[in-house]
Parts: C-alpha cells; structure tokens; sequence
C-alpha cells in the first residue's frame, strides 16, 4: 500500500466529493432563498458574516478544511481512536446538562462564543465509529445475543441523553444504526418483529381500540385454525400463537395508549396524529389536561407547519417559480424554513423537477455509499460506511417526508442542505471519514 | 473478512429505494396532479389591494368645482417598531393622555397585531397634522396616511349634492357585492344618483404579503395590476351664487325652493329648509355632526324641495283654469258673479277675500284677485262636464290632466327619494263617501286644497309648462357628463327629451292664464315682486295648518308659497318657494322670490332687495314647537336608553330642571280626525306640517 510519494487524492472516491459539493451549493442557494432580503448586496452580505447564507458558507469553508485534513489523517486512526472519541462524545452529551444555553425547547446546545453547538449532533459520528470498532473486534461473536444487545447499547446510550435534553428527533436518528447491525448480522426476524410493530402502532392510531382488539383476536382463531395440522402435532406452536397474539393485543390495548397519555407530550401525540389525518382522541387530550391549560394562551394550529409547507411545496408545479419568485418561502409561510423545512425552498422554486434531482443526488449517494461498504476489505470500514449510509438516509428521508406530510414533524435537518454549523459539519466529518477509510479499502482495520 | 451475506445489502439497498419512489410520488402528487396548493399558495401571499380612484368633480353653471376632493390624514401606528417615544411630549403634541395613548396602542396590537399597521387616531385637523410633520422624526412607529375627503367649496347645496358615506351591508347586498366593507358610496344627492359615474373605476394592486400579512411588494411585478380610472366630473345647472343667496334666505326657516330654466329644465338652485352645512359631515366631526342631525326633529336631512309635501293652496289656480279653457267648460271671458263666498253647494264654502266688483269677470282677473269661488266653480265645471257622463268619469280626466302638469307622480329629476305628492284617486272618495260623491264633496281641490299635496319641485316645473306653454324638459341637475359614454348617455337621455305634454292648450288659454299671473304682479297680490324692467308673473298662496301635540290640536302660523316665472315673454327663471308656518304668502316667498329672480336675471339688487335680503335671512321662522317636539323625543329616547341599559347618562337631565313649557290648544279644536290628518302627511316628519284653507 505504502508508495514513495503518498498523495491524498490516491483511492479517493471522486464521486462521493463531487456529490457532497453538489448537496452544500444546493442548500446554500436555498438559504439564500429563503432569507435574502429584496435590496441586499449580494456579494457583501455574502462574505459579511452577517446573514444565515453567508454563515452557512464560511461554516462550509470550515467544514471543507476539516475535511481536507481528514483525508491527511492515517485511516488507523479513526480505528483506533473510535472508542476515545464515544467517550469524548458522551462526556460532552453529559457536560450539556449543566451548562446548556438557555434556548427555549431545547436543552441541547451549547453556546461557544458567537457559536450555538449541539453535541448530540455531532456524537453521531462517534457512535458509527464506536459500533464498527465493536462490530469489528475479532472477539465480538454477532450471533450471540449478549453482543447484539451491547451493539444496541452503544447506539441507544447517547439516545436516551438526547432524548433528556428534549431533542427527540435528534434521538430517533441512533435507531437507523439498526440497519447496520441488521447488514452484520441482526436476525431478520427483528426487522419483520419491527415492521410489524410499525403496522401495529399505525393500525392502532387509524383503529378504535376495541375493534382492533376483536380483529387482532379473529386473525388469531384463523391462524389457530389454518394451523391445526401442525399444532396437533406440536402443542409449542400453538403457545406462541397466542403468545404473540397476547403481546399484540397488549401493545395496542395499554402499550400505546400508555405512551401517548404518560411518555409522549401533547403536542408530539398532535403530530402523529395530524401525521395520518385524524383528531387526537378524547381521551388522550383528557391525559394532557395540565399542558392544554399551560398553553391554551398560545394556541398554535398544529397543522400549520405541514399545511404551509405543502402548500408551499405543491405550488412549486413542475419547473417551479424559480429562485426568488418563491412567494411562500421567501415571505416566511413556512416556519423554520431555514433549518428543518429547507426542502419547501427547493420544492417551491425548482418544482418537481428540482426536488427530483436533488432527491437523486441522495440515493445516488446513498447506493454509492453501500458499494463503498460492500468493498471495504475491513468489517470496522464495512460498518462505518453502513453507519453513514444509514444516517444520512434516516435524516433525508424522515425530513423530506415529514415536509410533505408522509411523517410527523420530527426536528431534524437535512444532511448537507439546512441551515446550521453543526449539522453541516459532523456530516461533513461523517463523509469525509468514509471517503478516507475507503481510499484505505485494501487495508484490514480493527 | 468475508463478505457475511450479499442479500442483507440488497435488501437495504431496496429500503433505500422504496423509500424513495414514495417520496418522488408524494411529490409527484402535491406537485404536479394536485392544482390546489397553486391557488393556496396564491391566497396566502397575494393579497388583492384595491386602488380607489378620486370621486369625480361637481361644478356649477359657470364651471366652478362646487364638489371638490380634498387631502386629510389618517395617523397609523405599528406598535412594533414604536421605540425610544417620549410619550408624553408625543401626548401632548396630539392632545391626548397618557392613559388614552396606552389604550389606543393595546387596541392596535389587539387589531392589527404590533407588526402591522393600524389607525391610531383618524382624520387629524390641519393644524395637528403640521404639528405631527414637523416632528414626526422623533416618532418611529407611527406615520401619516392620506385619506382623500370631499370638500364642499361653497359650503352649499347639501341637499343636492348629498354625500358619501361608508357602505353599509345593504348597499353592499344590493351591489351584488360588488362593494365591500369600508368602501365609500354616494348615499344621498347627485352623489347617490350619478354613483357609477363619480366613482370611476376601481384599480387593483396585486400585492405580495408575508407570513404576518405585511405587504411586501408587486406580484410578478404588477403584472396583474389594473390601474384605477377616476371619476368624471359633472357639468350642472347650479348657479351656486344664485343657490348660496337662496340658502342664506331660506336660513331659519322650513320649507323648500326650488329655481328652474324652463327652456331646458335645468334646475338653477334647490333649497330646503332647515339647511346644513355639508362640510360638516364630512372631516374628524363627521359622524357626530351626522347623528345629532339624524336626531333632530326639524329634519335637516330631509330634502323638502322635492320631499315636502304641501297643499299647493291658491298657487294651484292657474293650472286649474287651463284645463277648464282646454276642456272648453270657460272661455277667457268666462265670468263668475262671486259675492264673497261660493254658494253653489249650499254651505256657502270657500269663503273669498273679496266681494263683488266683477274682481272675477274673465280668466285674467280671477286669477288676478286669487278668486276661491271661481275656482271652485270651474272645478266642477270641469268634472261635471256632460261629456263624460258622471262625475267619476270627470274626475279621472281631470286627474289625468294633473299627472301630465306632473302633480301625483315622480317627476323623475336626478336625485333620490323624490315624492310623488298626491292627487287621490277615485277610490278615495268612494270609499270615504260610500261611493256616492258629487263634485261638492272635493270641491276645494280647484282651489288647491283637500287632498291634494305637491312638492316644491312639482309646482316649480308646473310653472315651467304654463311659462313653455306646454311643453317642459324633466327637471334634472345635471347638464353634461365629462367624457360622456353611452352608457352615461343612456342615463341621461331622460333628461334630454321635450314633453311636448299640454302644447294643444291653445295660446289664447295660456295668454289669459300669463296675463293673469302678470296682472298679480303689477295690481294683485304680489305686488312685492316687482322688479323695474322685467314682466314678472306670480301667483301667491297662504295655507293654514294645524299639528298634533301632546294630544291636541293647534293651530300654526299659515305656510306661505310662492310661484313665480320671468320675464314673462321668453321666461328664464321659473321659482317655487314654501315656507313653513311664515304667514301670508306675499310676506316671505314673495320677497324671497324676487330678490332670487333679480339675481339671475340681473345679476345685482336694488337697494330695497339687498335690504331685504339682510331682513329676510336674519329672520328666525322655526315654528316654536319644534322646540317641545325635540324635547319629548330626546327625553322619550334617553328614557328608553335607561331602561335598556340601565344607563342614567342621558335621561338625568330630563328628571332635573327646567324644560319647555306644554303647547298651548288651539281654540275649540279638538282632534277631529288624526289619522287621516297624520296618513297624508310625509313618512317620519309626520309632524311638520301642511297646509289648510289657502286664501288670497
């Protein structure tokens, strides 16, 4: 591997550099979209520091130099440091208890001088390394239930701090590691176990609860039938039958009724609920009572979010408006249109076409990115290129999806186009780690 | 390492792509199938701001803007950017408190929320608006917005003009919504009638607005805009010297007058009495002026001139005897022997002034001496003629006479609410008479008296048909249109037709009747209204009247009527006057008519006329009950006020105190028949009064 004059760009993968470039001049056009003001100098306001299109920019200039130095780091490294730097980074979820800013709706972030910095964004990258450094130690037996549960443990840990500092969303992002336990080795009996639940959860949203009790109940008398030769022959079958059918009636009978009226706040139930288009029921908002009369001052149609969002979106048509004729981004239709809802900018002024590339641009990237890992020659490479891959497309996906009503509003940006330093970095860092640890492909990691 | 199994990759590279087909369908969808999040988004940022064009100008005879458009400013807040005020000096800049300022502020934000802007105080006077301008640097936060005014330059001709005021949700109903809450429309007057024309045409500004409503600027750079039209300016008639002199005549007094041309029907000058001034409902008293004048009794809004209802009296006897010399009953030379009262009917009614002499020899002195029982005569004469059979018969053909003279119907000038006045239709007298009547039984109506009602404007345009001999132009304001279209044409096309309606009264006829009026000027009755150099022909009329009042039945000062036209042979001017409760005819209309016929026509007055002019618009003719009617009106109102609200503001000062005294009766004249006194009287002004048993 070692040649006499080692030049970074050996190995490099191009297209994953070039893609990057793409997706940080598509959001720093959005920004400046949704935010230049009729009558600004372009180029002033640009280089000022002073406008979020202008921070934005030298946060990518930043974040381009961090990334040049990593591709100048040795790939040993990140393998070596990864457990350090989980460390570090839970060491800093917890140093954002006591010294948080004080941000309304959120206790996540720390102030650095002039800079807002969110740790539980950035540990992301920690926990990818973390997790591929635990999937790749040669003593790690994946099969084993013990180290699957350790795996989760890595990766829900800095989960359950995020979830304290009141930033579910961002918490909800450790769970895309599963998909990357799943690739090493996860039973797939957990991924059906999980989409079940998922058709469960939904059906119980959509279904009055008794009426999907006695369904749930015919589904398991038919099963039993059907199933009659078998159990005959085999009583153990027909024992988790209906223990399967206890645990589902049980998760939908007190399971999330429980959530929504004891774990989850009001306005989180609003949004699932708005999510599939039905009002939250009685007896739920009775649960909230207390928050209702907290914020009954404050009323705030929850749906306006998402409605404005797609309106703005829908309006764009095929070609859309164009940059800066966007009327619902650009006269603030959209709350935090910046950040979060950043993608109504590209629907509304580049249409359908527009959304359509950039959202080719991410699964080009995201197919490209497990090529990536499917070469690497190393499990610790493997793994970190499937951490990536997996986040990049939870946040893509749940962030477009939820600007077009297809989600619940969940607070997370879009991975290289929403405003923000941290988020555009510790992308960054994720990105450019894999493209350095890809150049180093031929070389066993642990 | 070994690969640990190539399906789990496919497998999430087909997660990744399912996840993305849905999301391009979903966009798909919103962004192309589904056409309403265009028209939403469209509702949410484009806001349509109408652009009101100016009112169009009203000018007189002479082309002088007597309606005009004038600037005033409306003081606007946005409580969000109101910084670093020094309340107090800004306070005492704009004459208000502090804690005024701070309610004034609160309902702002309450309104408009702090980011948009909101009337903080409307219509500044000149004066604080100059003070405010100076200083206005040190106030961010607040600004002046204009507000186009009407201005009345003469400070006249309130009735005809009318006036402006926001629509209410009738007018809008009406207008098929064409107007919305806060635009202005022509609610009375030439401004109500020509609305379309005055208006102009409305402009829209397709504005872009924020999330918070704030307008933004153009959409698509105003490629939608329509640029508003303003409104074209009528020409009139109005000699608003002539009408600023009848106004200050009619000062103080009830009634209504009207001038007219007859050769083009063009009304000159319109008064009724009480007047106002139009400039007050306009500008920051505006609606205080406007309901304390809807409150009094005296009825300033009310336009008599053409809303007035009065027994013509004797002015009505030339008209009379043109139908009888039409209708062939009486030559010119017809005499009647009248020894001072009509006795053809057995109870010796109506009485006249004079007695023998041969004062009702033929046609010209009759009219000359104003004789009540020749006119009575001819009257029957006219419905008792043999050619019709029965005086049913007779009677509706002498009806039909008085609807072509115009009495009984709208005439149809350019102004809102006229009254038709009222000559009774057959039905009347056969229900009252059990339908047995005999020309005896209305007998007075030949000397303008039972049931018959005129308008001002009626007897002014009668007198243009005698002085046309024949024909008349409906009367109307309104010369030209600016820029006249079609469509204006249409509108006035009305007033542009010559009724040719009694020109086949032979002239023999209208000469008698003109020599008659001519000979009341020169030896009769109307002496007063001789002017040197030009042939006046007049005719007076004195009307009794009574009113109800705290149950009673009195008596008031006669109402005192005047017709006249000049000069004689190619008549210029043709002047109804009435005056309420004034006395004899000769005393007040007759004064009032000259001096207005010498003005037009000469354009100066002599020196008895200017001294009459100072005599006559100093003097104060309010009939006294007024004064107790408004009494009991306001004292009754503020009752019902405290028993709804419980609120003793008002009626404290009718429970303390002095107030006017009780009217006193009028002699042995009980209320006979109040509701059919009451039924013929005008709608709300029930009270102010008509005439009875016109003499001389």
């Amino acid at each position: 591997m070692r040649q006499q004059q080692p030049a970074i760009s050996k190995g490099i993968d191009w297209s994953l550099a070039w893609i990057y470039l793409l997706l940080v001049a598509i959001g720093l056009t959005a920004i400046f979209a949704a935010t230049y003001k009729e009558g600004d100098p372009v180029l002033q306001s640009f280089l000022g520091f002073k406008t979020d299109y202008s921070k934005q920019f030298y946060f990518f200039l930043f974040s381009f130099v961090l990334g040049f130095f990593i591709l100048l780091t040795d790939s040993k490294f990140f393998s070596a440091t990864a457990n350090l730097l989980y460390a570090i980074g839970i060491l800093m979820l917890l140093v954002v208890f006591p010294f948080h800013s004080p941000i309304k709706g959120t206790e996540s972030i720390i102030k650095l001088g002039a800079f807002n910095f969110q740790p539980a964004e950035l540990c992301k990258i920690f926990v990818a390394l973390a997790l591929a450094k635990y999937l790749s130690r040669p003593d790690t037996d994946f099969t084993k239930t013990r180290a699957q549960l350790i795996a989760a443990g890595i990766a829900l840990f800095p989960a359950a701090l995020t979830i304290l500092q009141s930033e579910t969303g961002l918490a909800l992002v450790y769970f895309s590691f599963f998909l990357v336990m799943y690739r090493e080795g996860l039973p797939s009996a957990i991924l059906v176990i999980g989409f079940s639940a998922a058709v469960l959860i939904v059906a119980t949203l959509l279904v009055e609860k008794l009426t999907l009790a006695i369904i749930l109940t015919g589904l398991a008398l038919l099963v039993i039938y059907f199933t009659r030769r078998q159990w005959k022959r085999r009583t153990a079958l027909l024992t988790q039958i209906i223990f399967i059918w206890l645990i589902c009636v049980g998760i939908q009978f007190f399971a999330v009724p429980m959530a929504f009226k004891k774990v989850l706040k009001l306005y989180q139930v609003e949004r699932i609920y708005s999510t599939v288009g039905i009002d939250v029921p009685a007896e739920y908002m009775e649960a909230h009572l207390e928050e209702i009369a907290k914020n009954k001052d404050k009323k705030k149609d929850i749906d306006y979010n998402v409605r404005q969002s797609k309106i703005a979106i829908g309006s764009g048509g095929f070609f859309g408006k164009g940059l800066l004729s966007a009327t619902q981004t650009r006269y603030d239709f959209v709350p935090e249109q910046r950040t979060d809802f950043i993608f109504c900018t590209v629907g509304e002024g580049f249409g359908f076409a527009g959304s359509f590339v950039l959202l080719t641009l991410y699964i080009i990237l995201l197919l490209r990115m497990i090529t990536i890992a499917e070469r690497q020659r190393s499990t610790f490479s493997r793994a970190y290129a499937y951490g990536v891959a997996a986040v990049i497309f939870f946040h893509m996906a749940i962030n477009i999806a939820m600007t077009i009503g297809l989600a619940p509003v969940i607070g997370i940006p879009l991975p290289f186009i929403s405003y923000g330093g941290t988020s555009l970095l510790t992308f960054t860092i994720m990105l450019f780690i894999l493209i350095r640890l890809d150049a180093d492909r031929q070389m066993v990691l642990r | 390492m070994s690969v640990f199994n190539q399906s789990r990759s496919r497998i999430i590279r087909f997660i990744f792509i399912v996840a993305f087909v849905v999301i391009v369908v979903q966009l798909f969808y919103l962004q192309v199938i589904s056409g309403k999040y265009q028209q939403l988004a469209r509702d949410n940022a484009v806001f349509a701001k109408v652009v009101y064009p100016e009112r169009g100008i009203i000018f007189d005879r002479n082309g002088k803007a007597i309606l005009n458009n004038t600037i005033i400013y409306d003081l606007m807040v946005t409580p969000a950017e109101v910084k670093g005020l020094d309340t107090l000096e800004f306070c005492r800049l704009i004459g208000m408190d502090t804690v005024e300022f701070n309610k004034r502020i609160l309902e702002a934000k309450f309104k408009n929320t702090a980011v948009r802007p909101s009337v903080f105080k409307g219509l500044l006077t000149k004066e604080m608006q100059a003070r405010f301008e100076e200083n206005s640097w040190k106030y961010p936060g607040f600004n002046l917005v204009e507000r186009p005014l009407r201005s009345y330059s003469y400070n006249a001709a309130a009735h005809i003009l009318g006036y402006i005021r926001e629509a209410d949700t009738k007018d809008i109903e009406n207008s098929g919504n064409f107007y919305r809450q806060g635009d202005f429309i022509g609610k009375t007057g030439l401004e109500s009638y020509y609305e379309k024309v005055l208006m102009g045409q409305r402009g829209v500004q397709h504005m872009i607005k924020d999330n918070k409503n704030r307008l933004v600027g153009h959409f698509e750079n105003g490629a939608y805009d329509t640029a508003s039209v303003a409104g074209r300016g009528l020409r009139t008639y109005i000699d608003i010297e002539l009408q600023q002199m009848a106004e200050q005549l009619m000062a103080n007094k009830v009634g209504g007058l009207v001038a007219i041309d007859p050769k083009t029907g063009g009304i000159l000058a319109m008064v009724s009495g009480p007047n106002y001034n139009p400039n007050d409902l306009t500008g920051p008293d505006g609606s205080k002026n406007y309901s304390k004048m809807v409150l009094d009794v005296t009825g300033p809004m009310l336009n008599r001139a053409i809303g007035g209802r009065y027994e013509p009296g004797s002015t009505f006897k030339p008209l009379g005897a043109l139908v009888a010399l039409n209708e062939g009953v009486i030559t010119p030379s017809y005499g009647y022997p009248c020894g001072g009262r009509y006795t053809l009917c057995g109870h010796g009614k109506p009485a006249c002034t004079h007695a023998g002499g041969g004062h009702a020899a033929n046609v010209r002195l009759s009219i000359a001496n104003s004789c009540n029982a020749y006119y009575a005569h001819v009257y029957r004469l006219t419905v008792d003629n043999p050619k019709y059979g029965n005086v049913k018969n007779g009677y509706l053909h002498w009806k039909e006479y008085m609807n072509t003279f115009g009495l009984g119907v709208r005439l149809g000038l350019d102004l809102p609410n006229e009254n038709p006045g009222l000559i009774p239709d057959t039905s009347v007298y056969n229900k009252e008479n059990a339908n047995r009547w005999t020309s005896c039984t209305n007998l007075t109506l030949g000397i303008g008296q039972d049931k018959m009602l005129t308008t001002p404007l009626q007897m002014a345009n009668a007198m243009c048909i005698i002085a046309n001999k024949g024909y008349y132009y409906t009367p109307h304001f309104v010369e030209k249109i600016d820029g006249e279209t079609d469509e204006d044409s249409s509108l006035m096309k009305k007033f542009r037709v010559k009724h040719d309606v009694l020109t086949h009264i032979p002239d023999t006829a209208f000469s008698a009747v003109i020599e008659g009026m001519n000979d009341v000027v020169k030896f009769g009755t109307a002496r007063i209204a001789q002017i040197p150099g030009i042939d006046v022909c007049a005719k007076t009329g004195t009307a009794e009247n009574y009113t109800i009042l705290d149950g009673r039945r009195i008596k008031l000062p006669n109402n005192s009527m005047f017709v006249s036209f000049a000069p004689k042979d190619n008549p210029k001017i043709a002047i109804a006057v009435f005056v309420q409760n004034a006395g004899f005819g000769a005393t007040w209309a007759g004064p009032i008519s000259r001096i207005l016929l010498e003005k037009f026509l000469n354009d100066t007055l002599m020196t008895k006329s200017k001294a009459d002019l100072e005599r006559i618009s100093k003097a104060n003719l309010m009939p006294a009950y007024f004064k107790r009617l408004q009494y009991k009106e306001d004292s009754i109102r503020s009752y019902k006020w405290f028993q709804t609200t419980k609120d003793s503001t008002y009626i404290r000062k009718y429970t303390t105190g002095v107030f006017p005294e009780k009217s006193k009766p009028a002699k042995k004249n009980p209320v006979r028949k109040p509701n059919e006194i009451l039924a013929v009287l005008p709608e709300r002004t029930n009270y102010l009064a008509t005439g009875k048993s016109p003499q001389a």
